[in-house]
């Protein structure tokens, strides 16, 4: 709460008087929103809201700062989408007791991804996007399903693992020290990774499909401890992005562009060239240490502002110094999730919370490192801070979901009180800060 | 299932440090290459949203300054004084960036320099807009006005220089052009108003000063001179063969005197005498017993053959450096063939001259102050090397002084000034009218100013035209300007 008022504060110069009435809504929702959870799950991380709050209010911000330079009304609708998000955040706490319910609908969930999958591909629904078929349009509403897929395919491949995790870990041939699967129980393996290439292939998304299986591939090794199942995966991975790099005239773009974006030859390529990333980055430099501080800088210079280069606004406006808090604040919101999944004490828990956490963090590093050419440029939108209604209803519920499975984590047992558990994430956040330091 | 958990979480953090690495690369470490890279908008737009930094004369007049202005620029160059000064300021274009001295010193004005590094600093901190620094000239507006007001609508150019330091006193090209009208905001207009000046007569938007050179005729006699005097086998005194008609050695072309009258009695002159009157004969003789290493590397010491920066860049003048045939030794010691010199470069041997031998390095900035008007910067007067001796120095200054009072160079006297100088004209291609020249310096004992004048093709006098009557009378409201402005003002 605190955190939100901050970023209130921090704006007040850009923000126009009728926000102000919104940002105070969205305050309010937020705090219903706590409410919800002291009442629905007392126990649950305290560090959850004020983070997504803070990430999500912070990305209101600087979308609101691009409307000005643009003359776009982008902030409005991010707030409409924001206040959706709460809301549903709030019922998924309020409505679902129990996380373990979720278990019940393991097939359904995946027969509901696969379609919201398809859905952008039916004709008639689907509404190709630069390039990418990942939109539905109903009436006059559009939104990606692929973002509310990833949330569905989590708790599918949760309630899969832990039903299937001793078969997958404990049968199988052993070849040069690696405990390979039957190829029986390889099956979800492959269809995840056929699902993720179909999507790659049909939709054009290169993000969503590096994100799924790149998921699904951590899950697997989470539920198994079996680090054969990385390997494969890195091999199937490796095999698939060959395949598709030397099919695909797109991909091969996004690699060639990110090999060398500064080449005259392909900084000027009208489509898939060059241009955006390299704009991008200079944004970033012109930020430098400190930034230019909101509303100083240009970075409506870059195409997509608002949605996939906002970490290039928010470098340019606040500095490395600005970046690097909010890469720590992401870092923390997925320490958070992955430590109540150590905490929680079912495998499903564990494997929805790890699932929704590594999702957040890999959609991170899929999306900055693509800004800041340390991977291609491939596309997804940065976790609460960009412009994106169907991004940000997925990522709050995604909070809602792990409120719950954090609730369960620490709420005392009911008998013997357990001792806490090997405290990792201040470990993990205390190294990272410390780190910061050192950069 | 919590060690591999906890595993993913080492993962993830060693994703999210990846991601700060990379940032820290390119927002610190790369970021000045990124910021250079001219693809990058952001870099101009920064500079012209600047407050820049104004340049003024040595007088305080402001000639080139930025107001607010309420558009995406936020701030637009003005040039109170327009064509005055525009060879020297230049312009500052949103389309084609900085040009003269906004470019040369753009540093300092645009507040980049790394000398305002701690400034940038305190203004980070203290939240207040960065500014450019002040550009203070060593111009001064007399002196300006009177090289402006001498060539009128005459295209030419005039240089004024302060011998002892090499100050630039004047730089002055004809025609001007309004740099307000290059600096417009309104791209196409600025277009439009670059168009126009590139296709008007006269080349208005390269300076006839310091960006081309032109054959400086007799004015180099005093370079032939020098290397006379060097060589010391010839004195003032020395007598030379002057006829009224030189054919040239190896062929039968032949080369006269401009009066075709021989010079002195029965055309025997001495090399004083030969300056007074510009003897056309006595000086080929002369450059072809000299022998064409001698004057090459005496125009060298004065600094031909060399670009140099004032900050700005002053084109190179030229003395041929093929092996000459004697004919075109005998056209190149009088300041024909292909010499070519920049009216600075003959204003500089004139200085030189003046300073008694030594080349000072001209310069046009005097200081630059920044905002808390401390000095950020103050060139020191630099000594380029020595031309000629203190005795060849003294030697010339009378014989020049001879051209004044009793020779070609008449219209330049001043009551109560000896003033020392040598006329020029210098033919151009066959059937254009000549260049008139005129370099001078005063006063010759103790010398304050020195002048170079050029008027293109003779300006308003055209065929009639000559060094003597058309570009001495300006170089004497110059001088005139400069010394009364010395006089009353401290330079330096």
């Amino acid at each position: 709460m605190g955190a939100y008022g901050l970023v209130g504060v921090a704006t007040d110069g850009a923000w126009p008087e009728d926000l102000l009435g919104y940002g105070g809504g969205l305050g309010v929702l937020a705090l219903v929103l706590h409410v919800a959870v002291r009442w629905r799950a007392p126990h649950a991380d305290p560090l959850l809201i004020p983070v997504a709050m803070l990430l999500n209010g912070l990305g209101l911000a600087l979308i609101h700062r691009l409307d000005v330079a643009e003359d776009t009304a982008f902030a409005e609708r991010q707030l409409a989408w924001s206040a959706v998000g709460l809301l549903l955040a709030t019922l998924v706490v309020v409505l679902l007791r129990d996380h373990r319910w979720l278990r019940r609908y393991t097939f359904t969930a995946m027969v509901v991804g696969l379609v919201l999958l398809v859905m952008p591909l039916v004709p008639g629904l689907g509404r190709n996007i630069n390039g990418a078929q990942i939109w539905v349009r109903v009436g006059p509403i559009g939104f990606q399903p692929g973002e509310l897929a990833k949330i569905v395919l989590t708790v599918f491949f949760a309630g899969y693992l832990v039903t299937a995790r001793d078969t997958l870990s404990l049968v199988g041939p052993k070849v040069l020290g690696l405990q390979l699967p039957r190829l029986r129980d390889l099956g979800p393996l492959v269809v995840a990774w056929l699902a993720s290439l179909g999507v790659l292939v049909l939709e054009r998304d290169l993000g969503t499909s590096l994100l799924f299986f790149g998921l699904f591939v951590a899950m697997l090794y989470v539920a198994t401890q079996r680090f054969s199942w990385i390997a494969i995966g890195l091999v199937l991975f490796a095999g698939g992005a060959v395949f598709a790099w030397s099919i695909f005239a797109h991909v091969q773009a996004r690699v060639s562009a990110w090999l060398d974006p500064f080449s005259s030859a392909i900084y000027g390529k009208s489509y898939g060239g060059s241009y955006q990333l390299v704009q991008g980055l200079f944004g970033f430099a012109h930020g430098g240490l400190l930034g230019t501080g909101i509303g100083q800088g240009r970075p409506q210079i870059v195409p997509e502002a608002e949605s996939d280069f906002i970490l290039a606004t928010l470098g340019e406006e606040l500095g490395l110094t600005g970046l690097l808090a909010v890469l720590v604040v992401y870092l923390v919101l997925v320490e958070r999730g992955l430590r109540t999944a150590v905490a929680v004490r079912d495998g499903f828990g564990k494997l929805l919370a790890g699932g929704l956490a590594f999702a957040i963090g890999l959609q991170c590093f899929v999306v900055a490192g693509g800004v800041l050419r340390v991977i291609p440029l491939t596309g997804l939108t940065m976790p609460f801070l960009a412009y994106g209604g169907s991004s940000l209803v997925a990522n709050w519920m995604i909070v809602g979901l792990l409120l719950r499975v954090s609730d369960a984590a620490r709420r005392p047992a009911p008998a013997v009180p357990e001792p806490e558990g090997a405290p990792v994430v201040p470990d993990e956040a205390g190294s990272a800060a410390t780190q910061v330091v050192r950069l | 299932m919590n060690a591999p958990l906890r595993r993913l979480a080492v993962v993830v953090t060693a994703m999210f440090t990846a991601l700060m690495v990379a940032a820290t690369w390119v927002q610190f470490v790369d970021a000045g290459s990124l910021r250079a890279d001219p693809r990058n908008s952001r870099t101009l737009y920064d500079q012209l949203g600047r407050e820049r930094g104004p340049i003024t004369t040595a007088d305080g007049t402001v000639i080139a300054e930025s107001v607010p202005k309420d558009d995406r620029y936020r701030y637009q160059r003005t040039y109170p004084e327009g064509e005055l000064y525009s060879a020297v300021t230049g312009t500052y274009s949103v389309t084609t960036g900085p040009s003269g001295l906004e470019r040369a010193e753009d540093g300092y004005l645009s507040g980049t320099s790394d000398k305002l590094f701690y400034r940038r600093i305190s203004d980070l901190l203290t939240g207040t807009q960065p500014g450019g620094a002040v550009v203070e000239t060593t111009l001064r507006d007399a002196v300006q006005k009177a090289a402006a007001d001498g060539l009128g609508d005459q295209q030419g150019a005039v240089v004024a220089l302060d011998p002892k330091t090499g100050d630039v006193l004047a730089l002055y090209s004809s025609p001007g052009w309004d740099p307000n009208a290059l600096a417009d905001h309104d791209t196409s207009a600025a277009a439009a108003a670059r168009k126009e000046l590139t296709d008007a007569d006269g080349d208005p938007l390269v300076s006839k000063a310091t960006s081309q050179s032109y054959p400086p005729g007799s004015t180099f006699k005093l370079v032939t001179t020098a290397a006379a005097l060097e060589s010391g086998k010839y004195t003032a005194d020395s007598v030379l063969d002057g006829p009224a008609e030189l054919t040239l050695p190896q062929t039968t072309a032949t080369l006269a005197n401009d009066d075709d009258r021989p010079c002195g009695t029965d055309g025997r002159t001495s090399l004083a005498d030969a300056l007074r009157v510009s003897c056309n004969t006595a000086y080929a003789n002369l450059g072809l017993a000299l022998g064409q290493d001698a004057l090459r590397e005496q125009a060298q010491k004065f600094g031909f053959d060399k670009a140099f920066d004032i900050p700005t860049r002053v084109a190179a003048s030229k003395f041929p450096s093929q092996d000459l045939n004697p004919p075109q030794l005998a056209q190149s010691s009088i300041g024909q063939f292909s010499v070519q010199a920049t009216p600075m470069q003959m204003a500089m041997v004139a200085a030189a001259i003046a300073n008694g031998g030594v080349v000072m390095q001209p310069n046009l900035v005097r200081t630059v102050r920044g905002r808390d008007l401390a000095v950020l910067d103050a060139p020191r007067p630099t000594e380029v090397g020595r031309a000629v001796s203190g005795q060849t120095a003294s030697s010339l200054t009378a014989m020049m002084e001879g051209v004044v009072q009793s020779g070609t160079g008449r219209r330049a006297q001043i009551p109560g000034v000896s003033v020392a100088g040598k006329t020029g004209t210098a033919q151009t291609v066959p059937g254009a009218a000549p260049h008139a020249w005129f370099t001078a310096f005063a006063p010759a004992d103790d010398p304050e100013v020195a002048v170079a004048v050029f008027v293109e093709n003779g300006g308003n006098a055209a065929q009639e035209a000559s060094g003597g009557s058309v570009a001495a009378p300006i170089a004497k409201s110059v001088i005139q300007a400069a010394l009364a402005a010395q006089g009353s003002g401290s330079n330096g």
